[in-house]
This record gives structure tokens, C-alpha cells and sequence, in this order.
């Protein structure tokens, strides 16, 4: 080459040029691309990092912050490798328009996807800047270090920095896959629990939400959804809503109406009135809520085998044992209700929307209103935290196809509390039924494990899952909905978390997906895992007392996963296990443990609690959790996620279930579906088992179903009664004999 | 109609329909982001302000209910520059997840300060019972308002 890499650096514009590997390497960049989901398909390093004229660093990433924490964790990664100060770190908003598509942020994946495509990207931006700043000061580029982005040559301070070198032009260059990373030996920045950079914004009121997003003109609307899903709409009085004060317009497509008004308020009004005055044909399709259970197995199911392992020895079972176990519907309840603003212009449509995934949605709602997907942008806000697919989308999607018909102006859609409880798509109901053989010495030889459930993900995952969206379903011309998916293992759907850690001789499980959904569901927090570990963790317990075995004992005695094996020891340990009170005392101690999919966090949890023996009151006293999920780039977010997780389980697990009839879903406020409160809440200790050198596994989702079957296993302990439908409510936890 | 009231310490004066929420004259003719909606029926918490010292529920008072009086919110709680204890204790606990329902709990956390200013932690879990937070902030929400409170003036 005979321009100097700065030269082409300068001159080269925005064309990518893949100009420093030779064939070799690309074909390797290749291969490792495939086993690196965010990098893939996203390879231009100027779609990670840009060095920011006035001495900062923007990062983009595909991944969204839903109040995990995520984005300040993918600062401190950039800014290690980098060696640069967090506070020159500037976040970008995820936007179709220029932020790398990586897709979901879901599945707790993202520090393992978004966090190692950006430290790979911020190791060859601080490569290439090294290199540039050898030339400019003409140096061997090992004579050469970084502190916080400025150039020291043999540890005197240069006048060259990243900004100097390169302020404002772009890498133009791809991130290889092989560069080497900062060894995590020498980090001081990753592993330190830094305070979360959203967080002064919010506690002073700054604009920090999309509920804080106000455009010039922008004008309110509201949707008025039928009293059931596919309620037929007889008759409704337009006319008179029309002559509303503020009315601008009142839109009718099929069994979908909305209103647009000049004030918030007025579209409020002439929603109810509009509700007031229409009437509806009501079918009665929904299941028994009673009789969930027996409604899934009777349901048409397609059954999928999971694991079938024949036996590897030849001990026999001797006794048998069986147990059935259940989980209601679970609404995710986020805080704020679902909004999104929209707005039709002539060059296209811009959508404004908390949803999980930027680039799905612009593909289904580039279908659903009938543009190319050029033509639609969609960028991310933040709204409270919403725990898998609740209803952003939906509301994202209804306000698109409202700004269609009001071009010109921005449209800002809020969904009320009761739209949010009755259209968001619920977690799943679960219906379980586990037998095992054991033999002569009580250990389990044979496991039979089968599931039912609904699907556990309808996102709409762009152009063909348009027909997941309520708009597309209610409007005149409606798109099918596609036929439910079943996300294969290793993750799996339903059946995350069916197959247990344990190590049996014969192991066989099967999920029967459900193939009708009366209730609308898709991703909840842990999808299947919450149901499943609840189900296994209650089952060894039951299994381990008929061999009058310690329910740790008897865990370790089936588990051959070192790591699993560390925790539950450290488990074990810090809660005294040994100085656990008798059995049906009042007062109980319960453990429950789960790897998270199999395949990241290891998680176990002991729950001390006591049982009001006249109410059946469960009082949540400690909890004691023990985590172990790799090298760990923020503690005390690992700690915030977790106790987050441990206490929105142990809600899910006493009080929790959507309420229906046989036509309509009757939870639609907080009195209608109580969470756990201030008084509720349990004491929370936390112990992290530290493998730097091992990679960071995510675990925001890893609490759900050790926490639920901690619970259900000390209620037995405290009352000798063992409830194996969910929720625990005082109800169940008196009246089981 | 006309409407007057003071809002963080300044009058205001507007005209508009009577019966208006107040949480939406905040939020969309005032523009503050502090208060938010989170229900509109008075169960979750999060649109509260301080009305004459108490903490108060804003998406089901009609503004014509906060005439002649006083109101202050997150906003007129403090700033970055000149920040209220619990503003500051909120950041060191780092006591929220999302955030949403940050405001009511330190509008009410307020309120309870002022009335008593050395609460326990069960005198703070009482003054925030009807205040949800999905995210489960709660312990850390709990420490939060104990910090502020040694911290109080
Ligand atoms: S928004 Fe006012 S209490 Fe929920
Ligand atoms: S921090 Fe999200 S609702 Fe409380």
C-alpha cells in the first residue's frame, strides 16, 4: 500500500473497505461471525464506536435499556477497552436508522451478544487509533500507551489523543473477530460496581422516558378496544363522538376505533363515550379459568420430544412417583401503560415506541401500513421496565396505523391501565406432570417429564409476524396470525428449563404445544424456565422426602455440574441449613436451584418464610441467594438485577394470575391483579461466586423459577401441606390437606 | 375559566378546562417530566406531587381542586445543582431499576420526612404501601429513604 492508513483513512469516505485482511482472514472473520450473533451482519466498526468531536466516545448498540442496566454495562466494557474515562461515553439510541440491528434485547443475552461485539470493536478502534498516533508522532506503536484516550510515548505525556486523531471521520474498516482483548487481569473498570449513568436524569426529572417526549403540534390519541378479542362490533355512534369538543377524528377499521383530539383530556372523554356507545357481539371462548390445567391437555397440541435418553445403566426402579404442577397466566404489569407517538410525513413514517426490538417491528409495521420498510423508522425510548413482550409493540403499532390516517402531525398514543392489563400478551399458562423411578437406594433412575402450555413468544418478528399485532388482527383487512412458535432447545420456549441439570439413567421430555391461544401470550421473564424449575425443584423435594433425604443432599447426590455443585455448597453454607427448624412448624426453609436455560446463571435460592397457620398467610422473612454467573462487569447491578428478579417472582408466585370469565378478561387495575408491596417484601442477601476468568452469562431472568420453587418448597416445610398449582395464596395454602 | 396556583415556588396561571387532571396540566401544558402516569386511578403512586406539604395523587385531582394553592414536584424537590437528601440518596443506593416509579416514591418519601424526620424502616414501608414498583427496588428504595434521612438538615 502506498498511501499511509491515515491518508485512506481521510480519503476513503464512507465506503467499507475490508482493507487490512488478507483473503485468510476474511474467510475467518467469516466462519467466527457465525458463532457471534452480534457482530453479525453488523461487522463495520463505525457502527459501534464513533470518536466524538469534544473529547467523547459514542456507542451504539442494538440493545435496548429496559431499567436493567444494560447500557451502563456496555459502557464500562467500551470504555476498558478503550482506556478512556466512563464519563466520555455517550450512549446512542437505538434507531433504525443507523444503530446496529442486533435484533431482540431479550433473553438476558445481551452483555453476552452486544457486549462482546462492542469489546471487540472498542479493542480494534484502540488498535487503529495506537497505529495512527505511531504515525503522527513517528513511533513504534510499542512504545506507545493509552490514558483515558491520551497518547503517553515511554510514559511521558504526548500532545495526541483519540480526538486529535481522529475526531468526527470514521474507522471504515471491519472488526475482525481474532483481535486480541485487554486480559481481564488488567482491568479497572469491568468489575466495579460504577453507578448506572440514567440515573441522576431520573431522580432530578429530566426527560428520560418516551411518556417525556413533546413535539411540536403533536396531537393525543386513544384507542377504544372491545370488551373481549374477537368481539364483533354491532353498532357504534360515531356522529356524536365526532361533534366532541376537541374531537380532530374518530377512526373505525373493523372491530379497532380510536379517537384523536386537540388535548389529552378530550381524547380521554370521547374514548369513554365512545365505549359508552357501542355495542359488541361478546363470544364466549375463553377456558375455564378455574380449570386451566385440564382445559391445556385437552386442547390440540403439538408435541415436540425435548430429550429421549435412553437408559445408561442397568439399576432398576424399585418405587415410582408422580406429581402434577401448574402456573396460571402472569400479566407483566409494567408500570407505565404502553404509549408510542408516531408521525406520517412525506418522506415516510417515524415511530417513537419502547419496544424491545427496533428492527422487528419496523419490518411488521412497514407490512401492517402497507410502506416499505425504508420508510419507516422506529426509534427506542425508554418506558418502565416492561419483562418481555408486553404491550409496546401493540400500542407502537396502533399509533402507526393512527398517524397514516392524520399525516402531517405527531400522534401521541397512550394505552390506559385497564388497555395494558387487557391486551398486553400474557406469560403463558403451564400445565406439568412429572413421574420418576427410583431405586433401591432412593436415587432417581427413570424421569418422565411432559409439558403443556401455549407458546411463549408471538413477537412480531418483522413482515411474516405482522398478524401478531392487535391492529392487524381487529382491522377490516386483517393479517392471520402465524401458527404458534415453538423456539427450539437449547433455549427453548415452554420447555426452557424442562430438562433438568440432574443426571438420571432414562430421561424423557416432551412438550405439547397448545395450538389455540384464547388469551393472547408471548414472552414472559424466563418464558417456560419459571414454570419448569418450579415444577422439577418441587419435585425433587417431594422426591427427596420420601427417601427421608436432605433436599440439598439429595440435589448434589443427582448433579455431576461442577459449578452447580460450588453453589449449592455455598448455598448450603450461608443459610444454615443445618440449624433448619421441624418440619410443619409455622416456620419454613425452602431451596430451589436452576442453571438459567441451561446454558448461563447458575442460581440457587433458600427462602425463609412463615405461615399464618389461621390465614394461610405466607410472610416472606429472608432470602439467601447464591449466584454464579461468570466474570462480572457490574456487582452491584448483578445484585439490583437479582433482587429485582427474586422479588418479582416471589409476586408472580403468591398472588399472581390474570382473572377471566368465559368471554372477558376481568383483571384490569391494580385492585383486579395485586403485586408484592413494601410490607411483602423480604430481606435479601446475596452472595456472587467471582470467575473472572470465566465469560459473563446474563441473569436477570435466573431468579424466576428458583425463587418460586424456594417458596413452594418452605410452605411445605412450614406446613406440611404441598401446593403444586400456582399462585400460593392464602386460599390454597389453608385448604390443601 | 381561569386557574391559579404555585407551582416549585412560582405562579402560575392558565386556562383551561376545569376538570383537566392535574397530572396532564403538569405534564403536557406545564411540561414537567417528574410526575408520571401510571394508572389514572390513584393506585400506583407515581403521579404524585406535594399540594400544600402533602403528598397527593395528581392524575384524579381536577386542577381546579389546587387553586390558590401549593404545589411542588420532583422537579421543584431539587436540582443537580442544589439537590434534595433523597435525590442524592436515590443515586448512592442506586435505589431504582427503571425509574418510573422514582418520582412517588420520593414525593411521598418527602412528605414523610418533613413530618418525621428520624422514620424507621417500618415507618417508611407504611408511608409507601401504596406506591408499586414492578421492578422490585423496594429493599434498596427502603435504604434510600433511611440514608436521606440521616443526611436531612
Ligand atoms: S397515576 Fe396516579 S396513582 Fe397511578
Ligand atoms: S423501578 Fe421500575 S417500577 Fe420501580
Amino acid at each position: 500500500m502506498t498511501t499511509t492508513r491515515r491518508e485512506f483513512l481521510r480519503n476513503s469516505g464512507a465506503l467499507v473497505v475490508y482493507f487490512s485482511l488478507p483473503a485468510s482472514a476474511v474467510l475467518s472473520v467469516a466462519s467466527a461471525l457465525a458463532q457471534d450473533p452480534g457482530l453479525s451482519g453488523n461487522a463495520a466498526l463505525d457502527t459501534w464506536i464513533s470518536i466524538e468531536a469534544g473529547g467523547t466516545v459514542r456507542i451504539s448498540s442494538g440493545k435496548v435499556e429496559l431499567g436493567q442496566g444494560i447500557r451502563t454495562a456496555l459502557a464500562q466494557i467500551a470504555a476498558e477497552e478503550l482506556d478512556i474515562d466512563l464519563s466520555r461515553i455517550s450512549m446512542a439510541t437505538v434507531d433504525t436508522v443507523r444503530s446496529p440491528d442486533e435484533s431482540y434485547t431479550f433473553s438476558s443475552i445481551s452483555i453476552m451478544q452486544s457486549g462482546t461485539a462492542i469489546r471487540k470493536a472498542a479493542a480494534e478502534a484502540r488498535r487503529i487509533l495506537l497505529e495512527l498516533a505511531a504515525e503522527s508522532l513517528g513511533s513504534p506503536v510499542e512504545s506507545l500507551t493509552v490514558q483515558d484516550g491520551r497518547i503517553y510515548r515511554a510514559a511521558k505525556v504526548t500532545q495526541v489523543d483519540y480526538w486529535s486523531l481522529l475526531a468526527g471521520q470514521s474507522f471504515n474498516t471491519a472488526v475482525p473477530q481474532d483481535i486480541k482483548t485487554k486480559p481481564v487481569g488488567e482491568y479497572t473498570i469491568v468489575g466495579k460496581s460504577v453507578k448506572r449513568l440514567d440515573i441522576p436524569g431520573k431522580v432530578y426529572g429530566d426527560a428520560a422516558f418516551l411518556q417525556d417526549l413533546r413535539l411540536d403540534g403533536m396531537v393525543h390519541a386513544r384507542v377504544v378496544r372491545p370488551p373481549a378479542d374477537r368481539a364483533r362490533l354491532v353498532a357504534a355512534d360515531i356522529a356524536s363522538i365526532e361533534a366532541m369538543d376537541g374531537v380532530l377524528k374518530v377512526i373505525c377499521d373493523g372491530s379497532f376505533m380510536a379517537i384523536i383530539a386537540k388535548r389529552e383530556f378530550q381524547a380521554v372523554k370521547a374514548a369513554e363515550q365512545l365505549r359508552a356507545k357501542s355495542r359488541w357481539l361478546l363470544p364466549e371462548d375463553l377456558p375455564d379459568e378455574a380449570g386451566l390445567p385440564a382445559w391445556l391437555r385437552s386442547e390440540k397440541a403439538k408435541t415436540y420430544p425435548i430429550v429421549h435418553k435412553e437408559a445408561s445403566t442397568t439399576r432398576q426402579a424399585v418405587t415410582s412417583l408422580s406429581a402434577s404442577y401448574s402456573k396460571p397466566y402472569i400479566a407483566h404489569a409494567a408500570i407505565s401503560p404502553s404509549a408510542a407517538v408516531a408521525l406520517k410525513s412525506d418522506d415516510g413514517l417515524t415511530v417513537w415506541t419502547h419496544a424491545q426490538g427496533m428492527y422487528p417491528l419496523r419490518g411488521a409495521i412497514a407490512r401492517v401500513v402497507g410502506l416499505a420498510e425504508s420508510q419507516v423508522r422506529c426509534i427506542h425510548m425508554e418506558a418502565a421496565g416492561c419483562f418481555g413482550h408486553n404491550g409496546g409493540d401493540d400500542a407502537a403499532c396502533d399509533a402507526a396505523a393512527i398517524a397514516m390516517q392524520f399525516p402531517g402531525r405527531p400522534v401521541r398514543l397512550q394505552w390506559s391501565r385497564a388497555d395494558e392489563f387487557q391486551w398486553e400478551p400474557y406469560g403463558s399458562a403451564m400445565s406439568i406432570e412429572v413421574k420418576a423411578g427410583l431405586d433401591q437406594k432412593g436415587h432417581i433412575v427413570e424421569w418422565d417429564y411432559d409439558l403443556w402450555s401455549c407458546t411463549h413468544s408471538s413477537r412480531p418478528r418483522g413482515a411474516p409476524g405482522a398478524g401478531n399485532l392487535l391492529y392487524a388482527q381487529h382491522r377490516k383487512n386483517p393479517i392471520e396470525q402465524p401458527p404458534p412458535a415453538s423456539i427450539p432447545q437449547p433455549a427453548g420456549g415452554a420447555d426452557r428449563n424442562a430438562v433438568p441439570l440432574y443426571v438420571f439413567s432414562r430421561t424423557r421430555v416432551d412438550k405439547h404445544l397448545v395450538q389455540r391461544m384464547p388469551l393472547k401470550v408471548s414472552a414472559l421473564r424466563g418464558l417456560g424456565a419459571y414454570g419448569n424449575v418450579f415444577a422439577i425443584e418441587s419435585f425433587m423435594d417431594e422426591a427427596a422426602l420420601s427417601v427421608n433425604a436432605d433436599p440439598f443432599a439429595y440435589r448434589l447426590a443427582h448433579l455431576k455440574d461442577v459449578r452447580a455443585i460450588d453453589v449449592l455448597n455455598k448455598l448450603r453454607e450461608l443459610s444454615n441449613w443445618s440449624d433448619r427448624p421441624k418440619t410443619g412448624s409455622g416456620d419454613g426453609w425452602g431451596v430451589g436451584f436452576a442453571r438459567f436455560k441451561n446454558l448461563t446463571a447458575w442460581v440457587g435460592i433458600v427462602m425463609k418464610l412463615r405461615v399464618d397457620p389461621e390465614t394461610g398467610k405466607v410472610r416472606l422473612d429472608k432470602v439467601i441467594a447464591v449466584v454464579d454467573s461468570g466474570l462480572i462487569v457490574n456487582p452491584d447491578g448483578t445484585r439490583a438485577q437479582l433482587e429485582g428478579g427474586i422479588i418479582q417472582s416471589a409476586s408472580w408466585t403468591l398472588k399472581e394470575q390474570v382473572r377471566f370469565t368465559n368471554s372477558a378478561i376481568q383483571s384490569g387495575d391494580w385492585i383486579s391483579y395485586p403485586i408484592l408491596g413494601f410490607a411483602e417484601v423480604p430481606d435479601i442477601q446475596i452472595e456472587i461466586i467471582d470467575r473472572p476468568d470465566q465469560p459473563p452469562l446474563g441473569l436477570g431472568e435466573a431468579a424466576q423459577g428458583p425463587t418460586a420453587a424456594a417458596i413452594a418448597n418452605a410452605v411445605f416445610h412450614a406446613t406440611g401441606r404441598r401446593i403444586r398449582d400456582l399462585p400460593l395464596t392464602p386460599e390454597r395454602v389453608t385448604m390443601t390437606g | 375559566m381561569g386557574v391559579n396556583f404555585t407551582l416549585n415556588g412560582k405562579p402560575v396561571s392558565l386556562d383551561v378546562d376545569p376538570q383537566t387532571p392535574l397530572l396532564e396540566v403538569l405534564r403536557n401544558d406545564l411540561q414537567l417530566n417528574g410526575p408520571k402516569f401510571g394508572c389514572g386511578l390513584a393506585q400506583c403512586g407515581a403521579c404524585a406531587v406535594l399540594i400544600d406539604g402533602n403528598s397527593s395523587r395528581s392524575c384524579v385531582i381536577p386542577v381546579s381542586a389546587v387553586n390558590g394553592r401549593e404545589v411542588i414536584s420532583l422537579e421543584g424537590l431539587g436540582t443537580a445543582k442544589n439537590p434534595h437528601p433523597l435525590q442524592l440518596a436515590f443515586i448512592e443506593e442506586q435505589a431504582l431499576q427503571c425509574g418510573y416509579c422514582t418520582n412517588g416514591m420520593i414525593i411521598t418519601a418527602a412528605e414523610l420526612l418533613a413530618k418525621n424526620p428520624h422514620p424507621d424502616s417500618a415507618d417508611i414501608k407504611r408511608a409507601l404501601a401504596g406506591h408499586q414498583c414492578r421492578c422490585g427496588a423496594h429493599p434498596r428504595i427502603v435504604k434510600a429513604v433511611e440514608r436521606a434521612a440521616g443526611d436531612m438538615p
